[in-house]
């Protein structure tokens, strides 16, 4: 497939620090791509180098085959919808859309034309007249989106447009968004440091620390098979022990968590035997009271308290060290019996945990 | 707070004395001044005739269509010259730079006019430094003289206004997000469209409340065109004092004096209505 | 263009030299009257004879520095005084007002708002004049009717009191109602709660959180009021202020003791701005 963006070793410095360091991606034409990351990893420094408002310190960005290296960000195929938006408070939401259009030359009723096409596309018809002030916050969303879409980009750029929202309205907005980008098939670049946004919208997801790129892959791969420990904490949430590696092969590992269990995982990276190590359990890998103990890990916990929160509701236990583990509470009504204060027993399958050389030891 | 009525009569005693007493007393004592003259017998009377003379008399007229029309120029250069300054400030400065600049932009302003004023006298007259400068290199062997002249009135003028045009116009242009301006450009625009579409249309009520009141500043200044402006160009109040304090004739002054607070008033209102803007917004 | 977005070399170097010259414009009339107080000359021009304090300290006969000019001197006093009454007068009057607008809920409070803001929108010259018109009718009618002369109803030192009094409160207003609109009346009620009485909450609360907005504004107001022109010189009586007494010397010719006055005043103002500033900065 060919890709619309195409990145090679991208560095940006400033001074002695380097806010993006090396960083090569590629993203496959009419897809839907997300740059997850804490704030400050550097994430809207790439962005900005991608829409032409930084210079890149060393490295190529090409769009469609071309480098950009000596593109004005005004003659770039990509536009971008800022964090706050950036809509023009003194115009109305057709003049914002034909803003574009109108610098591009095109006269009157063929610009009017296509800011109406364009409205009706992102679900405002009839909106053109009325004052920006006026849109409600997901309104304003569609607005600033379809001030880019209007001319037709080859990437659409995304700088957490959905932050300002309250968190009913994004959730709303990250389904519409992946359903636009569906329906007009341009490529979106999106960065955001909300895992979920990025989880649910993307096709695939970089996930980015310290200016460089720790994995890209599918949502599914990123919370699934997680390459680093940085994504494995980042991405979902996950219980963590620390131990000493007693045993490895092919099939895996065996550790000692300094609490004394002995557990058996999935190895990644060079697990060596008598090294430290940090084990990754998410917390619906647990199973409280398994019927089939057979090949399990299994252990003893205090539960602590009930979390309720729906279909994600969890156990917060404890273990008699008191190491705090999180463990999933499935709503079937099967557990409906357990109090805090209780002791249960949890199992897990080996195959459910990871273990990665401990940090520093790497 | 449903306030006490004391604590309300406390505060609008004062207020109230400082508003009719100094205010609106005198403004309407100007005008009943205005209407009164005397006839031929010498008997005082109401009359028109301080106001028939301000149209038959041309001196009159035309010195006050001059000042009108040489504070329109004296605005518009302002502005133009104001606005990259406040620009440069506001938006390229560094932040850093950016109060340094400011302090030093007002500090000219904070010392007398009259100390303004004579000090480009002593640069411009003809025994002034710019004169023994232009005769050193050679560029002129007499000394010229640029002061008492109406572009000497103007410049002066223009210095003393340029506070009121820049301070309103940086604190407008800080407030507009630089997001706007980049994804204007990022929308294709240029230069001059993004000046033409976003910067202009957002700092019309900074520019309006600099326009305003450079305008009224510069038609009621009295000290720059009377000591920068040539013997023969007369400023309508320059008038006024002649009235008053030359002639003595306070009926008549008090007419002319009338005339340019309607004057003023009437660009200030007209400014209001065009930019859909209220006293108070502009003057806060 | 704003920092982010590209420019070429050639437009910012130039954008840079006229930010550049546009501050030798500011500074150069200033820095000119500085520097030729120095120079031991009989006339505030160029060429250099040699650097000299005779326009400060010499006491005469052919020169006479300002430290001996008592005409100056005297005028310098007056204004001094003048300034310290009108601060006064008008910061007390002008915080009262910003508690009347900002804090009580009246009949025809937008008329008598309108009418706070119209000295702003008044030239000083009519200002002026028709205080003057005033207080003559006023003294005529006392005198008539009661047989009683009162002097300060004519030009005199409280005349031009009154006269600066009468806008400066106004700009008092703004900057003190800037503040008190930020205030959070919760606190009040608090207070108010916890059993203080309407004048004590004012005390206690809310004066101690405009104190910066009032010592600012009673700087401001010294300021103007030292170095008012166009009102003062229709009010202005036997005591000339120092603006009043500079312009009738430049107007006749000037000798570079007005430079160092000049000097003494950039400095003078320079200081009462910066240590305003550092004080409100600190505060803020």
């Amino acid at each position: 497939m060919a890709s619309d963006l195409s990145v090679r070793n991208l560095t940006k410095r400033f001074g002695e620090f380097k806010a993006v360091d090396e960083v090569s991606f590629d993203v496959p034409a009419g897809s839907f791509f997300s740059i997850l990351g804490p704030s400050g990893c550097g994430k809207t420094t790439l962005l900005r180098m991608v829409a032409g408002f930084e210079a890149q310190s060393s490295g190529v960005i090409e769009i469609r085959g071309k480098d950009m290296a000596d593109v004005a960000p005004n003659r770039r195929p990509v536009n971008l919808v800022f964090q706050h938006l950036a809509l023009f408070p003194m115009m109305s939401v057709a003049e914002n859309i034909a803003f574009g259009l109108k610098r591009r030359g095109l006269k009157g009723a063929e610009v009017g034309r296509r800011v109406e096409a364009m409205l009706e596309r992102v679900g405002l018809p009839g909106y053109g007249p009325k004052s920006v002030n006026q849109l409600s916050g997901g309104q304003k969303q569609r607005v600033a989106i379809a001030r880019c879409l209007v001319l037709e980009p080859s990437v659409l750029l995304l700088d957490e447009p959905l932050g300002a929202l309250d968190l009913k309205l994004r959730e709303q907005m990250k389904v519409e968004l992946k359903k636009l980008q569906a329906k007009v098939g341009t490529t979106f670049i999106y960065i955001t440091h909300d895992q979920s946004e990025a989880l649910v919208m993307s096709d695939r997801v970089a996930v980015m620390n310290r200016g460089r790129f720790e994995q890209i892959g599918r949502p599914q791969e990123l919370y699934g098979e997680p390459a680093t420990p940085f994504v494995a904490r980042f991405v979902g949430e996950n219980n963590v022990w620390s131990g000493e590696v007693t045993a490895s092969d092919a099939a895996g590992a065996t550790i000692r968590t300094d609490e004394g269990f002995v557990f058996k995982a999935r190895a990644k990276g060079a697990c060596a035997p008598g090294g430290r190590a940090d084990l990754y359990l998410r917390p619906e890998a647990m199973r409280i009271e398994p019927r089939e103990a057979e090949g399990l890990n299994t252990f003893a916990v205090t539960v602590k308290a009930i979390l309720f929160d729906g279909a994600n509701s969890r156990l917060l236990t404890v273990t008699e060290q008191e190491h705090e583990l999180l463990v999933s509470l499935p709503q079937n009504r099967r557990f409906d019996h357990i109090a805090p204060g209780q002791r249960i027993t949890v199992g897990w399958h080996p195959d459910s945990g990871l273990c990665f050389p401990a940090m520093g030891a790497s | 707070m449903k306030g006490s009525r004391l604590a309300f009569a406390i505060f609008l005693a004062p207020v109230a004395a400082w508003l009719f007493l100094l205010i609106v007393l005198p403004h309407v004592d100007l005008l009943l001044m205005s209407l009164r003259g005397k006839d031929e017998l010498g008997e005082r009377v109401w009359t028109l005739a301080n106001y028939m003379n301000f149209f038959t008399e041309p001196v009159y007229w035309l010195t006050f269509v001059r000042t009108a029309l040489y504070a329109v120029i004296t605005t518009a250069i302002t502005f133009c010259i104001a606005m990259p300054v406040s620009f440069y400030i506001a938006k390229v400065a560094r932040p850093r730079v950016q109060g340094a600049l400011m302090v030093l932009l007002l500090l000219p302003f904070w010392v007398s006019e009259l100390v303004r004023v004579y000090g480009w006298m002593i640069l411009l007259r003809e025994s002034g430094v710019l004169n023994f400068f232009l005769m050193k290199l050679g560029l002129t062997q007499k000394p010229v003289e640029m002061l008492y002249t109406d572009a000497a009135m103007i410049l002066g003028l223009v210095y003393t206004s340029m506070l009121f045009m820049v301070v309103p116009l940086v604190s407008v242009m800080d407030s507009l997000d630089d997001s706007l301006i980049e994804a204007a450009y990022d929308l294709g625009a240029g230069k001059w469209t993004i000046w033409r579409t976003i910067i202009i249309p957002h700092c019309k009520p900074g520019i309006t409340s600099g326009a305003i009141v450079v305008f009224m500043l510069t038609l009621g200044n009295y000290l720059t065109p009377n000591l920068m402006g040539g013997k023969n160009s007369l400023w309508f109040t320059e008038q006024i004092y002649n009235q008053f304090i030359a002639s003595f004739n306070w009926n008549q002054g008090s007419a002319f004096g009338f005339l340019l607070l309607a004057l003023s008033s009437l660009i200030i209102w007209l400014g209001l209505k065009l930019s859909r803007q209220k006293l108070g917004e502009v003057a806060s | 263009m704003i920092r982010t977005l590209p420019t070429s070399r050639a437009y910012d170097w130039s954008y840079t030299a006229f930010i550049v010259l546009y501050f030798v414009f500011l500074f150069a009339p200033l820095v000119v009257t500085c520097v030729l107080a120095f120079n031991d000359s009989n006339f505030p021009s160029l060429p250099w004879y040699g650097f000299s304090l005779d326009w400060f300290t010499s006491p005469g006969p052919e020169r006479v520095g300002i430290f001996h000019d008592a005409q100056n001197l005297r005028a310098i006093k007056t204004s001094f005084t003048t300034a310290v009454f009108v601060s006064i007068f008008s910061t007390a009057v002008g915080t009262l007002a910003s508690f009347l607008f900002e804090q009580e809920d009246f009949r025809f409070k937008n008329a008598l708002y309108f009418l706070m803001l119209a000295p702003l929108v008044i030239p000083g010259v009519i200002l002026g004049i028709s205080q003057l018109l005033a207080a003559n009718s006023a003294g005529t009618f006392i005198d008539e009717t009661l047989g009683i002369d009162v002097p300060f109803l004519r030009p005199s030192f409280w005349l031009v009191v009154l006269g600066q009094f009468s806008f400066i409160t106004t700009f008092v207003t703004l900057v003190v109602s800037a503040r008190l609109k930020k205030f959070d009346r919760s606190l009040e009620e608090a207070a108010l709660n916890l059993g203080a009485n309407r004048f004590q909450v004012i005390w206690h609360i809310t004066l101690k959180f405009l104190r910066p907005a009032i010592v600012g504004a009673g700087a401001v107001a010294f300021l103007m009021s030292f170095e008012n022109f166009n009102t003062t010189l229709f009010l202005v009586g036997s005591e000339p202020t120092l603006p009043i007494n500079l312009y009738l010397q430049v107007r006749d010719g000037s000798t570079p003791v007005i430079n160092a006055i000049s000097l003494l005043l950039i400095l003078g103002t320079s200081l009462l701005v910066l240590v305003n500033l550092s004080f409100s900065r600190k505060k803020a």
